[in-house]
């Protein structure tokens, strides 16, 4: 997709139009994708490629950006209330290196409220719909960016992942989304909701162009203390399929709670491996169990903390008059977070207090040392090279289905949360459907294997015609 | 003087401001003269997105100072988060160390109030980012509104904790000032400038609860603030009033201290581990680091005594100040160093003290040809204090003060006729001093003086007066 684009590009066809089409699209649109739209730096950076084209990784080629992805000058809220009207006055280390690439920022896209949802419902600016079925959510929290890529709103786009905010709304729009190692991506200008487990990733139409964008944005970055060097080699590693490749099917990952449509795709996927040259062995997860209960703890403790700089007072929402400085935060606080959100901070909070911290938090720690081991056993060299899962239980799930009861949304990340704990990559690519719904299939792979992953992936996809389904058009 | 039921323990936030950045981004620490607001940048002001990079240099002095204060440094250190709210904090948590902080149990002698040397314990030393500050309009209890300046937000702080071995605000005070002039020493401190250290003191008597009095921003506050603390406890507890837990705030310009909270509103501050930044293992630093360390104010003052013959006392006055003690030995290089010693000691900083002013305000090349002249008695021991206090307040060189002052000792003869003229002129005196009333000698020796115009020596025209008139 993306080199085709860039063949176009190159071959002199104008920018410009290709962006002002996408534009055009994006406002006749039912899904909601995007909060806000950059059109004039848009369309502007668009003429001077017309002018005088410039080379780069992804020269000329719209992205669309996460809302929690800080980009100088562009309404970066987060789809929450109290960042409405919040311009950054810097690009995030991702963004720099797509402007470096020759990326243009089409818009900023609609998420779940500081990413903190699976269904992009607990969004201030009203869901985004799943292009596949307007009456369904596309996932979350990168709900925004997997529907405009799935819908040709935009050709690719940026999410975040903490617990599956990129490979969930991917399996349920049938796309491929990366979250990468721990520390490969700079995190510097993500707006932080659990910083020990979240990754910025790419969500594309096939696994060529995830490993493009890859090549972008990995890489050290002097502002992020916890991200490393990239050794590259996403693209020129990509062929050379699965022969002698080893996949871990983890025996947790099946079973109860998983949609039987889902559970047939991933095993045809992994008979479709075993075609391609590929053998599978099972193994296991055994603290899979905890994880999400780990998860919730991690992640809730740290956003408890991340969030409390959320007060009005330098950016963002401002009510009426200000009284004194603890009454007006608190009533700022108290409009500007959806309910998911102060959910979230309330058990983050509690779970960090004293005489709580060494019972939640602690433990949730050393739990996530155990899944981590779990994961280096299963993938130790001698077992398997990568393992194969389902991304999501189920596929995408009707509106308003789920919302009201936080528990089953969060049972729904099961099979997500535990990457982030163990810090490995994953992606998901489609891999069937269910009643016209999209299905996706995770593989993991060794922490900074994403050669690995995206080899895998690419040998899969190119065995299997899901990815070239695309929705009908939706506008 | 020390009261037996005071207890004081100190928690002392020391600006590392002679950095070139702050703790956690680029930005300059050199922002004390410069408009609110203008030394800032995403990270310190802690936009949506930013992430801490720790300052290398940072940890080092920090090891600089653990080291001095004799602390263990820890292998391994890492940073917690703080969480509370307050308008100063922009991420509305601190990064600060918690558990494994850099060093940990160290010491410090002081002088104590019963004059004998007194060993207080340091618990532990650890690293901080310094808030924005506040700037009420009016007091903190009654301000209409509060303006924030986030210049100073992300400076790099140390904390000090000592061990409640302090027994009064004098103790309190000499620790400070010894404190201070470790860091001095150390070069990672200019405590000239403001806010470079503030103190929090927890303050209590034998069987009470104790008050933490935060704000306090100088040494002599930290004395105010605590004798004033000292009589509100021990006047509570006169009229039955027990003192309960709380925090309480200096008002340095009405000299009290206001309460903010007691324990049951204390904070919860929710320490965890800061996920954005990695821990540091810096045993393999430690070595270095200390074989770099300079020489110490205690370790000088030994040097002195042994090195130039000079008594204790001035040993310890010159080397109270890392400035002084420089000053002072690039003047005994260059002549008597007992002279050099009593002279600097003893004058020039009393000269320098009554003036306001530090020891740059005067040349060590000035002081050595002053020493040189007394030493060859060109001038008397009075015409030098002249000269040094006309050059500290007007300006110019030795030479030329003593030439435009007629400073020149008189030579003896000179001295020796106006000895006889005033003897034969007071002949009332005379006779006062031959029936038994000494003093009248002073007389005659006034008139000497005022012969000689003042540049004989009075020590010796005091002698030769006394000769002269045993003579008669």
């Amino acid at each position: 997709m993306l080199r085709e684009l860039k063949e176009v590009l190159a071959a002199g066809a104008s920018a410009e139009e290709r962006v002002a089409a996408l534009f055009e699209k994006i406002k006749r649109s039912k899904l909601n994708a995007y909060n806000n739209l950059s059109e004039d730096s848009a369309l502007e950076r668009a003429r001077e490629f017309d002018r005088a084209p410039w080379s780069g990784l992804l020269a000329g080629v719209p992205i669309a950006i996460k809302s929690c992805i800080s980009t100088r000058g562009i309404e970066t809220n987060c789809s929450s209330r109290i960042l409405k009207g919040y311009i950054p006055p810097y690009d995030a280390h991702v963004i720099e290196r797509l402007k470096k690439e020759g990326a243009i920022v089409v818009g900023k896209t609609n998420m779940d409220e500081f990413a903190m949802g699976t269904s992009t419902e607990s969004s201030y600016f009203g869901t985004t719909r799943n292009p596949w079925d307007l009456d369904r959510v596309p996932g979350g929290s990168s709900g925004g960016s997997a529907a405009a890529v799935a819908a040709g709103e935009a050709p690719c786009a940026l999410g975040s992942d903490t617990g599956g905010s990129i490979r969930c709304p991917a399996s349920f729009c049938g796309i491929v989304g990366l979250k990468p190692t721990y520390g490969l991506v700079s995190r510097y200008g993500l707006v932080s909701y659990a910083n020990s487990l979240e990754q910025i990733g790419p969500l594309t139409l096939n696994v060529e162009d995830a490993a493009l964008v890859m090549e972008v944005i990995a890489g050290h970055d002097q502002r992020d203390s916890t991200s490393v060097n990239s050794e590259g080699g996403y693209l020129s590693g990509l062929d050379g399929g699965v022969e002698g490749l080893v996949c871990g099917v983890p025996k947790e990952y099946f079973g109860e709670g998983v949609d039987p449509a889902v559970e047939k795709s991933v095993w045809d996927a992994i008979s479709k491996l075993e075609e391609l040259g590929a053998s599978w062995k099972e193994v296991s997860l055994p603290h899979t169990k905890y994880a999400l209960a780990a998860y919730y703890i991690i992640a809730m403790s740290e956003a408890s903390s991340n969030l409390a700089r959320f007060d009005g007072l330098r950016y963002g929402l401002r009510l009426g008059a200000d009284q004194d400085w603890h009454t007006t935060f608190s009533e700022i606080r108290a409009a500007g977070f959806g309910p998911e959100v102060k959910r979230r901070i309330l058990l983050g909070t509690y779970a960090l207090s004293a005489g709580y911290y060494g019972r939640y938090y602690l433990k949730a720690l050393k739990v996530r040392t155990l899944i981590k081991q779990d994961f280096e056993r299963a993938l130790a060299t001698g077992g398997a090279d990568v393992l194969v899962t389902p991304t999501m239980p189920f596929p995408a799930f009707k509106i308003g289905e789920r919302i009201e009861d936080p528990l089953s949304l969060y049972m729904a990340d099961v099979f997500t949360v535990p990457i982030n704990l163990a810090g490995v990559p994953a992606i998901s690519v489609p891999c069937g459907f269910a009643d016209g719904l999209p299905i996706g299939l995770q593989i993991i792979g060794r922490h900074f294997d994403e050669v690995g992953v995206l080899r895998t992936a690419k040998a899969y996809e190119d065995a299997t015609p899901y990815h070239e389904t695309v929705p009908k058009e939706v506008v | 003087m020390a009261e037996k039921d005071v207890i004081i323990g100190l928690e002392v936030h020391v600006q590392l401001n002679k950095l070139n950045s702050k703790l956690f981004c680029g930005c300059s620490t050199d922002y004390h003269d410069s408009a609110p607001n203008t030394h800032t940048c995403p990270v310190c002001l802690g936009l949506p997105g930013t992430l801490p990079v720790l300052n290398r240099g940072a940890v080092e002095y920090a090891i600089r100072v653990a080291l001095a204060l004799n602390c263990e440094i820890q292998g391994e250190t890492l940073f917690y988060r703080k969480n509370y709210y307050y308008p100063d904090l922009p991420k509305a948590f601190q990064i600060t160390q918690y558990d494994f902080p850099i060093g940990l149990g160290g010491k410090i002698l002081i002088k104590g109030d019963d004059g004998e040397e007194k060993t207080i314990r340091i618990t532990r030393v650890h690293m901080e980012e310094d808030p924005g500050r506040l700037v009420h309009a009016g007091t903190i209890d009654r301000a209409k509104y509060t303006m924030v300046d986030y210049n100073r937000c992300g400076m790099a702080l140390l904390e000090v904790v000592t061990e409640p071995d302090l027994r009064s605000p004098k103790e309190a005070r000499s620790f400070l000032d010894k404190l201070r002039n470790i860091l001095e020493y150390l070069e990672v401190f200019d405590g000239d400038l403001e806010g470079a250290m503030r103190i929090d003191s927890n303050i209590s008597l034998v069987g009470g609860e104790r008050a933490e009095v935060k704000n306090i921003s100088s040494h002599k506050g930290v004395e105010k603030a605590l004798a004033y603390e000292i009589t509100r406890q021990r006047s509570a507890r006169r009229r039955g009033v027990a003192q309960v837990q709380e925090t309480r705030h200096y008002d340095e310009l009405r000299g009290i201290t206001v309460t903010i909270r007691t324990k049951e509103e204390a904070h919860d501050y929710r320490y965890f581990p800061e996920p954005d930044l990695v821990p540091m293992r810096i045993a393999d630093w430690v070595p270095r680091v200390e074989a770099e360390l300079p020489e110490l104010p205690d370790a000088k003052r030994e040097r002195f005594v042994a090195e130039y013959g000079i008594a204790d006392d001035h040993a310890k006055s010159l080397t109270s100040e890392i400035r002084v003690a420089n000053f002072y030995e690039d003047v005994a290089k260059r002549s008597s160093p007992r002279l050099a010693a009593a002279w600097i000691a003893d004058v020039l900083k009393g000269e320098l003290n009554y003036r306001d002013a530090t020891i740059e305000s005067f040349s060590p090349g000035h002081m050595v040809e002053i020493l040189s002249m007394l030493e060859a008695d060109k001038i008397t021991e009075k015409g030098a204090v002249e000269v040094i206090r006309t050059i500290l307040d007007a300006g110019g060189d030795p030479a030329g003060v003593v030439e435009a002052k007629g400073l020149v000792k008189v030579e003896d003869d000179a001295v020796k006729e106006a000895v006889q003229a005033a003897v034969k002129e007071c002949s009332q005196a005379v006779a006062d001093y031959k029936s038994g009333n000494e003093k009248s000698i002073n007389f005659i020796v006034g008139m000497v003086m005022k012969k000689t115009r003042g540049r004989a020596d009075p020590a010796e025209a005091n002698r030769l007066v006394k000769e002269a008139l045993d003579e008669i």
